[in-house]
């Protein structure tokens, strides 16, 4: 690899986020390990939804449900993991994370095809409303359904395990979350670097002159959502093992706006923007917290200046401007 | 006999009262520039979104290798051979000109499905797309950002992802528009030698280009053709006179 300006800001902020929970660990202050595999979360399912908004200029409004099927996944699997009482067909639950990833990601998987196949035959704000929609309806799908918590959300006695490592200590659960985190930036840069990708930039440059060379806009942009809502939803396992509790408000639509606010602080369409975005908005969250319970003022009026003076958010500021082959 | 490759029969296209494509019949016959011309407002815009697939005709059938397809998606028309420019150059502006060349040889290639593969070290898309690049002399210009080349680069852009397509027929809408004199006197002698790799149905209002490249010449005012023949027939013909060429021939 190069060592481009954007590789070494990259970099820095990989290392940054492994550095901060390994000395927090050291003073004995996991409370910022929980913080730092909170920021590794939250940008991974950014990460999956700056592929269909960054990549694919398709503006969802909806990929909280996703996220929130994501966490379902979790939470249901657990519980029955738990009770020992049956799933589906005679399907026992589980609490392997390996397995409750790859459920989770068919399962939002599914639902995204179907939201997608609807959705994207509309474009602008219709897309963005009818994403919202259809997330709203999941909403409160989950919160009128009583057999997994409803309105009170549905909570994760013992984090669910993974292969080799023990998921309650803190700093392990965060080294699993920060290589998937990894993984998924690889993924993003092998589907972005390749023909698939290709496509679907171009789809969101100029979608008249790809259907003029032969190549569908609709079945490029519907694969792409249907990518970006998987890596979404295995975020939302995550998150739901790191609060051990899942609940509609994951599903809710301030989640999927969230999720477009990281996108944005971060840098649209930039390999680490979503990480970028995640680190500062977890930060602001933190310190402006502490002071005064209006700290999203704050962040509304930070969110303003990156949109009216720093369009490229966080890395554009870092590392300049895009490059393209 | 010989086939033609693109045969639009009897097309007929309203809007409201105004019937903008009122009963064209036109075609294209392999290794031929069959040139379209005709005033402002006579339809030819309208013609070539129907060909393209952008507009659906009320009635009428468009015929590409005898196949009808009249009813199939814009994208489905050009993977079955029908490549087309635009009058306002249509590129993917954030991409280097040879990634736009790439796009278009990936689409001939049927394949965009591909995930882990990286674009830029695959000699299979970079080959023929430079060498396309080469032929249209924007080689030194490959690695520039599309929005970044002047109006004449971004028309050879055109046409060379056009060429990439390797279509059955090429439908070019105003290729010389903008372009000076000079940008135009080469692009003529370079759509020139293009006739045999494929038949062009040339859409222009530049007047030398069009009598020093085509064949045939259809002319199509109010939404009708009123004359169809060699250079040498649409020059003398009385009533292309009065209602298109005026005193320019």
């Amino acid at each position: 690899m190069v060592l481009t300006r954007e590789n070494a800001v990259n970099l820095t902020l990989a290392v940054l986020l492994l550095a901060v929970p390994l000395i927090a660990s050291a003073l004995g202050q996991p409370f910022y390990v929980t913080l730092a595999t909170r920021i590794a979360i939250l940008a991974l399912a950014a990460l999956g939804l700056n592929l269909a908004l960054g990549l694919g200029g398709m503006v969802s409004f909806g990929h909280a449900a996703f996220f929130g099927i994501g966490g379902y996944a979790a939470g249901i699997l657990a519980s029955h993991a738990l009770s020992g009482e049956p799933l589906l067909f005679d399907l026992p639950g589980t609490a392997q994370m390996p397995i409750i990833w790859l459920v989770a990601v068919i399962a939002a998987g599914l639902v995204a095809l179907a939201i997608g196949a609807l959705s994207l035959r509309t474009s602008g704000v219709y897309f963005i409303m009818i994403t919202l929609a259809f997330a709203q309806m999941v909403y409160y799908f989950a919160i009128s359904w009583p057999a997994y918590g409803g309105e009170d959300g549905l909570s994760i006695a013992v984090r669910n395990q993974f292969p080799g490592t023990n998921t309650m200590r803190p700093l392990n659960f965060f080294f699993v979350a920060y290589a998937v985190l990894l993984a998924g930036i690889g993924l993003f840069a092998l589907i972005r670097a390749s023909r698939f990708g290709a496509a679907l930039a171009a789809t969101r440059q100029n979608e008249i002159r790809v259907a003029a060379l032969g190549i569908d806009p609709y079945r490029i942009r519907l694969a792409g959502f249907v990518i970006s809502a998987m890596i979404t939803a295995l975020a939302g396992a995550l998150y739901a093992d790191l609060n051990r509790f899942v609940s509609p408000s994951m599903l809710a639509w301030h989640m999927s706006g969230e999720l477009i606010v990281l996108i944005i602080l971060g840098g649209t369409g930039r390999l680490f923007g979503p990480l970028a975005g995640a680190a500062l908005y977890v930060a602001f969250e933190f310190a402006l917290g502490g002071l005064t319970e209006r700290w999203q003022f704050f962040l509304g009026l930070i969110l303003l200046g990156v949109v009216l003076f720093a369009r490229g958010g966080l890395l554009g500021l870092l590392a300049g401007k895009t490059k393209h082959g | 006999m010989v086939e033609p490759v693109l045969q639009i029969d009897n097309l007929v296209k309203s809007f409201g009262a105004l019937r903008a494509t009122d009963g064209i019949t036109l075609d294209l016959m392999p290794g031929e520039i069959h040139a379209l011309i005709g005033p402002n407002g006579a339809g030819k815009s309208t013609l070539i979104h129907q060909i393209c697939g952008t507009l659906k005709q009320d009635s009428g059938t468009i015929r590409l290798a005898g196949e009808d397809i009249g009813a199939l998606s814009a994208a489905t028309r050009a993977r079955r051979g029908l490549g087309r420019t635009f009058q306002v150059s249509s590129l993917a502006p954030e991409f280097s000109a040879l990634r736009n060349v790439m796009l278009a040889v990936q689409a001939r290639q049927g394949s965009s499905f591909g995930f882990f593969r990286p674009v830029m070290r695959d000699r299979s898309l970079i080959d023929p797309a430079m060498a396309i690049l080469e032929r249209v002399g924007l080689s030194d210009r490959a690695r520039l950002p599309a929005a970044e080349l002047s109006h004449g680069e971004r028309r050879q852009l055109e046409i060379a992802m056009a060429l990439a397509l390797q279509s059955k027929a090429l439908l070019l809408d105003e290729p010389m528009a903008g372009m000076g004199p000079e940008g135009s006197k080469r692009l003529t002698g370079f759509l020139d030698t293009l006739r045999q790799e494929a038949p062009i149905l040339l859409v222009e209002h530049d007047m030398d280009a069009v009598f020093a490249l085509a064949d045939r010449i259809s002319v199509l005012v109010y939404g009708r053709i009123i004359a169809t023949g060699t250079v040498e027939d649409i020059r003398r013909d009385p009533a292309v006179r009065t209602a298109y060429l005026g005193d320019h021939a």
